[in-house]
């Protein structure tokens, strides 16, 4: 069992209180995944930079200097702020890769979150208002957000067990379910040349949607995909820098519940999480259907394809 | 009229004043507002008492019932009205998934559609949907009558024992060893029945039913591949 919260903003006074507002149905959503929490948060462009978001379990000792010697290995400014067991780091676009082998080079203890030019990806292990107050999560702003309570039953209780995954610049995953077919998919994505860190079932989904993308899928067309390929139950919430999506599998027995306002979309696990919106009383709340893509997007039109 | 906020009361002490009401008590009506999607609100009942929840709830209301009256002026979670014995649910807004899974007796009335898995296992229920109802429904279904209005989702009846499913519009398909069958008159006299006591005004000539083909009752090899 985990818990899944999503909100998309169709309102911009709305994004203020983003976090706020994501933070207060995480924790509504504690008792389906007390072990674990995450959220990743869309708060907007930063113009020729790239965010990367790492994680130490000794930050003290590997935060100080971190932004000078990423900024010596990349050949640019690099800013960095330090939250907690994480560091937002701004390098310059297009210097992803040499940061990477660069953060490998300086400690093995440093883990990546996330990169993106919006994407920013917190997580830890820990009750979710302990994991939100560490990072302060309900001050942030941002136009869409997705999070993550986790109660572990395929893998160990760790910071990169915990969700959201992230599967590709400015994307990430969060899943609700357990996926039965991951080992022999881990394998195969492997020998196609997929970085999977751990034995989690929930990495295989993303870094399926990865490898989907890198031959040319949309993130639509990745998740209509892991209809076919994946087994198992899931209920998967993903973001793109400008959207989120949500993907059951055609048994559904995972919950979902939806609601929309002209304000906001917003996705929880349970209607529990959901209460608290603003003028929930008189938004359309439906549950999602079985084997459906849906999409919401700043640039485009929401979508629904139903598979065949 | 007895109201109680389940905010400032709490699940617990809500659910232990329903069940402290006698047979014969004189507290017959009571409100629930504030129910905020909570899990177990109304659970294991046995009185004949009205219960009226102002708001959606969530996991197993109504659940094990037996006697009360229950009204979900709002949505209703998973597995509403769960392992019901009597006594009655009514749900203003849409069901979740299995809504009267197991349940043995009594009626479950949804005014809007329910979910996937809805009558699972029922085991001598009514439920009456006024709206559609998902995939898998009334799987392994033992006793009592599922009536929907609207239509069926995937894999209707699924290993179904001796319930019967009246449907009135489309069904996308039937489970293994469900068939369509033919109305005869008591079944008409059954379901106008079941359609007066659940306030819905339908016409029974519109409805198909289906049950059970039973040939999954014994073992057979040559259905082993349906089992």
């Amino acid at each position: 069992m985990c818990g899944i919260v999503g909100l998309f903003l169709k309102d911009p006074s709305l994004e203020p209180k983003l976090g706020a507002m994501l933070t207060d149905m995480l924790i509504t959503m504690t008792d389906r995944g007390p072990d674990s929490a995450g959220i990743a948060i869309y708060p907007g462009e930063t113009s020729g930079k790239t965010k990367l978001v790492v994680q130490s379990d000794a930050p003290d000792e590997d935060f100080p200097g971190l932004d000078t010697a990423i900024g010596k290995a990349v050949g640019g400014k690099v800013a960095m702020q330090v939250k907690s067991t994480h560091a937002v780091l701004e390098i310059p676009a297009g210097t992803t890769a040499a940061a990477r082998s660069a953060l490998a080079d300086i400690s093995s203890r440093l883990r990546v979150m996330s990169r993106g030019e919006s994407l920013e990806i917190y997580k830890e292990v820990g009750l979710p208002k302990d994991v939100a107050a560490r990072f302060d999560l309900s001050q942030m702003s941002g136009s869409h957000g997705i999070g993550h309570t986790r109660m572990a039953t395929e893998s160990a209780v760790t910071t990169m067990g915990a969700h959201p995954f992230n599967t590709g610049d400015d994307q990430c995953l969060v899943h609700n379910g357990s996926l039965s077919n991951h080992n022999s998919l881990r394998r195969k994505l492997r020998r196609e040349g997929i970085h999977i860190e751990t034995e989690n079932d929930t990495e295989v989904g993303a870094a399926y949607l990865t490898w989907q993308m890198q031959n040319g899928a949309t993130l639509g067309e990745a998740l209509q995909s892991s209809l076919d390929d994946l087994d198992g139950f899931f209920t998967f919430v993903v973001g793109t820098k400008d959207g989120f999506g949500v993907v059951r599998d055609p048994i559904a027995c995972k919950p979902a519940v939806m609601a929309e306002t002209d304000q906001y979309v917003a996705f929880g696990s349970e209607y529990r999480a959901l209460v608290d919106l603003p003028g929930i009383e008189d938004a359309r709340v439906w549950e999602p259907e079985p084997a459906t893509v849906y999409f919401w997007s700043h640039d485009a039109a929401p979508t629904t394809e139903k598979a065949a | 009229m007895q109201t109680i906020d389940l905010t400032e009361v709490g699940l617990r002490e809500t659910n232990a004043t329903l069940h402290a009401q006698a047979e014969n008590t004189n507290q017959t009506a009571w409100e629930i507002i504030n129910p905020r999607g909570s899990h177990a609100i109304a659970c294991g009942l046995d009185a004949p008492i009205e219960v009226t929840v102002k708001g959606s709830t969530g996991y197993y209301c109504g659940g094990m019932n037996q006697q009360a009256t229950v009204n979900i002026h709002g949505s209703a979670g998973p597995g509403t009205g769960e392992n019901m014995m009597s006594g009655k649910i009514i749900i203003e807004g849409d069901a979740s998934q299995y809504l009267g899974a197991t349940a043995h007796g009594g009626m479950i009335v949804v005014k809007g559609n329910a979910s996937s898995r809805c009558g699972i296992s029922m085991k001598g229920v009514n439920i009456v949907v006024q709206g559609n109802i998902g995939h898998m429904s009334a799987f392994m279904g033992q006793s009592g009558n599922l009536v929907v209005c609207g239509d069926a989702g995937d894999a209707l009846g699924d290993s179904c024992y001796e319930a019967r499913f009246f449907v009135r519009g489309s069904v996308k398909s039937l489970g293994a060893d469900c068939e369509k069958k033919e109305m005869r008159e008591e079944h008409l006299t059954l379901l106008q029945g079941l359609l007066d006591e659940a306030g819905i005004d339908a016409d029974p000539k519109d409805f198909t039913r289906y049950g059970s083909a039973r040939n999954l009752y014994n073992f057979d090899v040559d259905n082993a591949g349906a089992y």
